[in-house]
């Protein structure tokens, strides 16, 4: 059955990972963390960064793990290649993105391995980019624009659109989920639709996105989006949504920890804001 | 070269291409003279506008080299033009790295006589170059992600190289058996010398291109676990500092440039030179003595400071640069533009681990200084974020600083220093 995080093995790359052993971390101000039995650590699963890591996807990881870790909340990080088991007992799973080739191979073992439909069973949150993003829907579009089965967790089809969409993007969020104006670089080749429950995550105002004037989906503890940058790094409040999930209602970080990530954020925006 | 040297391959081009090269070299001098790049281009545009095939007809007659991969490419190019030297035959190259069809054109249209060609070629152009060229040796490097944003995937390079070097009747591939993406773009070639150039950065290739399953890593060797895909066996070795040779012979490899990424480039210009009949002994100290390429490695004072300027383009590069630093207290100044040529998306610098620079003095620069604080900050790396060069010198109060920057980056940092060579 699942293999618990405690027991997984680390990648090639080895146990290079970033940082503070997992302990309890105590909340600023006694606010309420993890709530649940088990761990107070929040359980971070890079999901194959053997295929799905191409567009420096491993920034989206390091940004949750430092803006929980500034509030105190331990992290704990897996990440899981192509020739190892899914754990399904993380918080967070991330997915990136990948060429075609690579993406087809890693929608074929993610169904073969079954742990992220799990995960997503329990309620994990999922949180997937470019690829990743159109490989836990039904179906994408392949290396020869073929429709590819996917991991059908979200309903939403991606298929090859006529020219790739390459460049700055950005979108405002749908205002249900308290996220500011995402900022982002997109370089793809896909068109997703929706299904009836799933809703658009934001609407473009600058790049192409969906290409029917959205960007991104969400259902659920699902997220996906065609923005890397990488994204959660550019946008942090989307990077505290999906830790708010997991983590409750979370503390305000010190300024001073935030000063540059808001400073680039600025300058992103202003960039896309300026004469067009 | 002008059109009055002795009995000139130029007067066996036909007409029109000798007046394609005679208006493209004008050109190019005009451009020299405007102060607009080195004219290397320009007249290679005009002359193929007039004169579509004129690269195949430039290179028709001559023994051509091509230079390909992601990272080394100059460096190489300028490192087997050395080793090639010793045979006292002149020899047309790109040597600044104007690596696209009309780079090529104007190199060959420079260098009428030169029997030899050395000619690094953007990996994109590859294939079509090897065919308007019939060349005689094609060097494939290294294939790591690059400025992603308007480049092939490298998948679908590998591919590319792959079925263009099995379509190539004759000619020699000299391909680097470490690089798992090189090895199976040059498994179907006719002839192939298999160099162990080693390989840094393995983060594009985990998997296996062949099939697609999780690669087996033991040390040097690689291999599929689910298909006959491996490493090949290899002829010439780089082994820490040394180079073994095929007859199992090792030699100091005393390089001036800095390195494992040059040693690599080296023992690779090594095994072209033995193709053309220059051993060892002969090429090594060309080789040894090259100092400086297109201004990188090069070490400029500036108010009292040595300033060691590196070129790192993307991720991988970067990781060779990060290798090559002197040793602490030296200061480190990092430089990140994303101007087109550089890449116009900055992700790739999360790919980069900067941990290493945990507790040295880093200063940084750049048009997109702030996504590179913002990604130092993530690995706990301190540093000062500076407006340029010069204010880096003030800032550091050091005898010597290390200078890592990417494309433009790099070009505009040159210039402020006065460089245009």
């Amino acid at each position: 059955m699942s293999e618990g995080l405690g027991r997984h093995r680390l990648g090639p790359r080895g146990p290079q990972i970033i940082g503070a052993p997992v302990r309890p971390g105590p909340g600023l101000s006694g606010a309420p963390v993890r709530p649940g039995p088990g761990s107070a650590a929040i359980r971070l699963v890079w999901v194959y960064p053997d295929l799905l890591s191409t567009y420096g996807d491993r920034g989206n990881l390091l940004m949750l793990a430092r803006r929980a870790r500034l509030r105190g909340i331990g992290v704990e990080i897996a990440e899981v290649n192509s020739d190892q088991r899914v754990p399904v007992d993380g918080d967070i799973y991330l997915l990136g993105g990948g060429e075609d080739l690579p993406q087809v191979l890693a929608a074929r073992r993610l169904r073969a391995d079954g742990g992220l439909a799990a995960a997503a069973d329990r309620g994990a949150v999922i949180f997937a980019v470019c690829a990743g993003y159109q490989i836990i829907g039904a179906e994408f579009g392949g290396p020869e624009g073929e429709p590819v089965p996917g991991l059908s967790l979200l309903d939403i089809r991606s298929s090859r659109g006529e020219r790739r969409g390459v460049g700055e993007v950005t979108a405002d969020v749908d205002p249900a989920l308290g996220v500011e104006r995402l900022t982002g670089f997109e370089n793809h080749q896909g068109v997703t639709r929706r299904g009836p429950d799933v809703k658009p995550l934001a609407a473009v105002l600058t790049g192409v996105g969906n290409g029917d004037g959205t960007e991104g989906a969400y259902y659920g503890r699902m997220v996906g989006t065609y923005l890397h940058g990488p994204v959660l790094v550019r946008n942090p409040s989307l990077a505290d949504l999906l830790l708010s999930w997991v983590a409750g209602p979370l503390p305000a970080i010190d300024p001073r920890q935030e000063d540059l990530v808001l400073q680039l954020r600025g300058e992103r925006l202003a960039a896309q804001s300026g004469p067009a | 070269m002008s059109t009055s040297s002795p009995p000139s391959r130029r007067f066996s081009l036909p007409l029109r291409a000798r007046l394609a090269t005679t208006v493209g070299g004008a050109a190019g001098r005009a451009s020299r003279l405007a102060g607009r790049g080195d004219g290397s281009v320009i007249g290679g545009v005009i002359g193929l506008r007039l004169k579509p095939d004129l690269l195949s007809l430039l290179a028709r007659g001559r023994q051509v080299i091509l230079v390909t991969g992601t990272n080394g490419k100059t460096t190489t190019t300028r490192l087997i033009t050395a080793a090639l030297g010793t045979l006292g035959q002149q020899i047309a190259s790109n040597a600044f790295g104007a690596n696209m069809d009309a780079g090529l054109v104007a190199a060959l249209a420079k260098a009428p006589d030169a029997s030899l060609a050395v000619l690094e070629v953007d990996e994109k152009y590859m294939p079509a170059m090897l065919e308007a060229t019939a060349a005689r040796v094609v060097v494939l490097l290294n294939l790591s992600r690059d400025q992603m944003d308007r480049a092939a995937e490298i998948w679908m390079l590998a591919r590319r190289w792959r079925a263009a070097l099995a379509a190539a009747p004759n000619g020699r591939v000299i391909a680097n058996a470490d690089d798992p993406l090189v090895a199976w773009a040059a498994g179907k070639a006719r002839q192939v010398t298999w160099v162990a150039a080693g390989q840094r950065w393995h983060d594009d290739s985990w998997c296996c291109p062949n099939c697609g399953a999780h690669l087996q890593r033991d040390g040097e060797d690689w291999y599929c676990g689910e298909c006959p895909n491996r490493r090949p066996p290899v002829s010439w070795v780089l082994a820490g500092d040394e180079v073994i040779d095929p007859t199992g012979k090792s030699w100091p490899l005393d390089l001036i440039l800095p390195g494992r990424a040059n040693r690599s480039n080296a023992v690779v210009a090594l095994a072209v030179a033995d193709v053309f009949g220059v051993g060892v002994s002969q090429a090594m100290g060309a080789v040894q003595q090259v100092r400086s390429v297109a201004g990188r490695y090069t070490q400029i004072e500036r108010r009292g400071c040595a300033l060691r300027l590196l070129l790192a383009k993307n991720p991988a590069g970067w990781l060779e640069a990060l290798d090559v630093l002197a040793p602490p207290p030296a200061p480190v100044l990092l430089a990140v533009n994303a101007q087109v040529p550089d890449g116009r998306d900055t992700s790739w610098l999360w790919d980069v681990d900067y941990r290493r620079l945990r507790g040295r003095q880093v200063l940084v620069t750049g048009e997109r200084k702030t996504d590179l604080a913002v990604r130092l900050e993530a690995d706990e790396v301190a540093f000062r974020i500076v407006g340029g060069v010069d204010e880096a010198v003030d800032a550091a109060h050091s005898p010597s600083m290390e200078v890592i920057a990417n494309y433009t980056a790099f070009q505009q940092i040159r210039t402020v220093l006065g460089r245009t060579d």
